[in-house]
């Protein structure tokens, strides 16, 4: 009798609590802006993100037998679904669980990149992605270089969810992308939805350097795009031009270039100001020449990131445009990004650089 | 058996194990499945058969009356099942304290005088195979002098002798085929010689001259040869263990029939690296045999404050992991165990853990006076009564295929070798400047393209303040 009553309370207790984690979950701090495949691209298919990073792990596993994808829990197909199904389609030899060893893994990577395998490893939150650092700046990127390229590890990519998702607090939220920048030798990779994910995926994985390919969490289930269904890959080291303005430039990757679209329809309607949006896409080797020639242009731009400011790949932007367009700014350069501190659970809103931190930074640009 | 008699009398004359009486209950189990359950362990077994020893005495009684006592309890009830493990319930509370274990016995074939104790165990390989492996050995001790001096004469920066362990080196080397990849840490030098990268090249990396295969970039001693199967040294300890494991999860994967081998030391054990290889081979079925030198030192640290257990190798249990402790300084031992050890890799596909004991008998390294922290008595003594190169010399005289006279013309010859190899070494210039900027990636990235022409136009305007003539012009 006493179990049951207990049992009540507590199915209420955990319903109330799902409910409110509920709500707050569906106020995402940004809406999705879906791409359109071009025609060219032939049939598509309608893809969320995890389905779109399967599918690419499939097209990559099917066209590459040397191929094979490794971490915790993969094997059943990802605590995030990115490894559904391939298992069962490709065996057990080529996708298997590891032990729970982040340096393990990254290591591991490395030798069968070495021993000519194609690699692709993940990390099951980037926030996880620490234990490996050595693995990755001391070896991974320079393991060519060092042997006079004689060894490499480009056949290595290491996949690692990335990003705030509402609730993740300091350890699942993290964006990490600025900790890699500062170290040759690697590529770094952040999509932006499902079209991007699967073309830059199959160029990381295809590349010869080994490269971290950071998706933002947030955007598995949430971005939905009818995404190609052949075999492609889109250029690294290579931003798109998203929105064509004069006024003002803004730069950003991953979810917060929706962000920022959402922020340029704000200045367009509400400053009467025309932005040029710019998703880098790559943080490195980073696409310098497109973001030069848009600020050449506008005389205005506003980098915006989820990680913290200090020492943020915002810093890098800003220094280079500062140097490359000294005579064409108007205005400083300006950031909008995470505060200096870890990533926190109850005040993520207030945290992120949101729509109208944002479009703060537009006024103050424009009216500089 | 031998060992099983040697722990029981231990324990029969008062070891620290004892059984508590409650023991009853749990040693109603049968000893003759446990033997075999863990007979692949070593470490497992003599634990096994201390415990079963003693509880033999009261074994068949005990059963019977237990099952008597207490009727509701059935032999079903005496197997744990929990996921994490196969094993029996016992109701004795009982740490499994590292003294209840007799330690890892050290394998070897010769004694200090270079004679075979077990005529079973002399490998018998040929004499061209013999005196290959001996001319190796000594040809990397005149290599270590003449680059140990050079360095202290200030022609290169840096340098790690190999004094003391170049047996483990070449018996290793010799007993894998040349095409099984390498992995080392800094002090396997005997390896690359062993496979035939000749001595010029070696220097050609100590001196980052224009032959240096690694193009300048690294310090001294940080050897690679894709030909020989020797993966480029990289300094951070135990980097290369995990990448070992891939390599050869790889390897097994292509069904090459090839196997990595992975050296490292025992101070290179204390880190993360060191567990997450062992732990990954052994899940992943890897065929790659683990080659700890034991040298006693990491740099200052004696080996009692790097680890309280019993050396590496009886780490090697616990991951799951077949695993022997050799003589180092025998060669015919580190022949015989890392032959057997790449039979297991192939046969079993599964990784080996090979723990060779040894003593550091050179300085850590050039940066490094090893006095500071040890006697110069204790080195002597290791360098003068047990020495890989001696004992092996001993051997070798035994079966008259050395003597005197050849030592002698050999000594000359080798000296020879190593000094022509060195005099073309210091003379070559380095490479081009340029090639520092290249193999960050496999294409040069625009904005490295730019820096490597800003420092070209700098030193058009300040190369009188730079060695430029030092360095190849093309």
């Amino acid at each position: 009798m006493i179990k049951s009553i207990l049992g009540r309370i507590l199915f209420t207790s955990i319903n109330n609590s799902t409910t409110i984690t509920k709500t707050s979950r569906t106020l995402s701090h940004f809406a999705f802006k879906p791409d359109t495949a071009a025609v060219s691209d032939g049939d598509t298919t309608r893809m969320n993100l995890f389905q779109a990073i399967n599918n690419a792990l499939e097209i990559a596993l099917v066209s590459d037998p040397k191929a094979v994808i490794f971490g915790e829990d993969v094997s059943f197909g990802g605590v995030f679904r990115c490894t559904v199904n391939l298992q069962d389609k490709f065996g057990k030899d080529r996708i298997f669980n590891t032990p729970l060893c982040e340096q393990g893994i990254v290591g591991f990577g490395i030798g069968l990149a070495a021993a000519g395998a194609t690699a692709i490893a993940e990390i099951q939150f980037a926030d996880y992605i620490f234990p490996a650092f050595d693995q990755i700046v001391n070896e991974a990127a320079k393991f060519r270089y060092r042997s006079g390229n004689q060894f490499d590890c480009g056949g290595l990519t290491i996949r690692a969810p990335c990003g705030a998702v509402g609730h993740g607090a300091l350890y699942h939220s993290q964006s990490v992308e600025s900790y890699f920048a500062h170290c040759p030798g690697i590529k770094i990779v952040i999509p932006r939805g499902p079209i991007q994910a699967k073309g830059l995926l199959l160029s990381c994985i295809r590349d010869q350097n080994p490269c971290i390919f950071f998706e933002p969490k947030i955007l598995y289930r949430l971005a939905v795009e009818q995404v190609p269904v052949k075999d492609y890959m889109l250029p690294l080291s290579k931003a798109e031009v998203l929105v064509e303005g004069d006024d003002v430039t803004l730069i950003g990757w991953g979810t917060q270039v929706h962000v920022l679209h959402e922020v340029c329809e704000m200045a367009r309607d509400q400053l009467n100001t025309s932005c040029e949006l710019i998703d880098l896409a790559t943080i490195m080797p980073w696409d310098r020449e497109t973001v030069i020639n848009s600020v050449k242009k506008t005389g205005r731009a506003i980098v915006a990131h989820e990680a913290p400011l200090t020492a943020g790949f915002g810093a890098e932007i800003a220094a280079t445009l500062q140097k490359e367009c000294f005579l064409h700014l108007e205005a400083p350069i300006l950031r909008v990004a995470g505060y200096d501190t870890p990533f926190p659970h109850v005040f993520e809103p207030f945290y992120l650089p949101d729509k109208w931190k944002c479009f703060e930074a537009i006024k103050k640009s424009i009216n500089y | 058996m031998k060992m099983f008699k040697l722990c029981r009398n231990i324990l029969i004359n008062g070891s620290k194990f004892r059984i508590l009486p409650t023991s009853n209950l749990g040693i109603s189990i049968n000893s003759d499945r446990i033997h075999q359950t863990f007979n692949s362990s070593f470490m497992t077994t003599i634990r096994r058969q201390t415990f079963c020893a003693e509880s033999h005495h009261h074994q068949s009684k005990s059963e019977q009356t237990l099952l008597h006592e207490l009727p509701n309890v059935s032999t079903i009830d005496n197997v744990a099942e929990f996921p994490g493990a196969k094993s029996k319930f016992v109701t004795d509370l009982h740490f499994f304290d590292p003294d209840d274990f007799e330690n890892i016995p050290v394998y070897r074939v010769m004694n200090r005088n270079g004679q075979v104790l077990d005529e079973k165990q002399d490998p018998n390989l040929d004499k061209e195979l013999m005196t290959k492996i001996y001319k190796g050995m000594t040809i990397l001790n005149s290599m270590d002098r003449v680059l140990y001096e050079s360095q202290r004469q200030g022609r290169i920066s840096f340098y790690m002798t190999n004094y003391g362990e170049e047996g483990t080196h070449f018996g290793s080397a010799a007993a894998i085929s040349n095409d099984d990849l390498a992995f080392g840490q800094y002090r396997e030098a005997g390896v690359l010689i062993w496979r035939g990268f000749e001595i010029d090249k070696l220097m050609a990396q100590c001196y980052g001259n224009s032959e240096d295969l690694h193009k300048g970039r690294s310090m001294p001693v940080h050897y690679g040869t894709k030909d020989h199967c020797f993966v480029s040294i990289s300094s951070p300890l135990s980097t290369q263990m995990p990448q070992a494991v891939g390599a050869a999860y790889a390897f097994k994967r292509q069904n090459q029939q090839r196997i990595v081998i992975c050296y490292f030391g025992e101070g290179a054990a204390s880190e993360g690296d060191f567990h997450a290889a062992m732990n990954f081979a052994a899940t992943l079925s890897a065929p790659v045999i683990f080659f700890c030198r034991n040298n006693g030192y990491a740099i200052s640290t004696p080996t009692h404050e790097q680890y309280r257990g019993d050396g590496i190798v009886c780490r090697g249990p616990a991951y799951g992991i077949p695993s022997i402790r050799v003589d180092g300084n025998d060669v015919l031992a580190v022949y015989n165990a890392t032959l057997a050890a790449k039979k297991i890799c192939l046969e079993q596909s599964r990784p080996v853990l090979i723990e060779a004991m040894t003593y550091r008998i050179g300085h850590h390294s050039t940066s490094d006076d090893s006095s500071a922290y040890r006697s110069v008595d204790e080195v002597r003594s290791w360098d003068e009564k047990d020495h890989p190169i001696t004992r092996f010399r001993k051997y070798l005289e035994q079966k008259q295929w050395w003597d005197d006279d050849l030592e002698k013309s050999w000594k000359n010859e080798s000296k020879r070798l190593v000094m022509t190899a060195f005099v073309k070494a210091e003379k070559l210039p380095k490479p081009n400047y340029m090639e520092m900027f290249e193999d960050v990636y496999d294409k040069m990235p625009e904005s490295l393209i730019e820096q490597a022409q800003e420092l070209k136009q700098h030193l058009k305007m300040y190369g009188g303040n730079y060695p430029i003539s030092n360095f190849k012009q093309d």
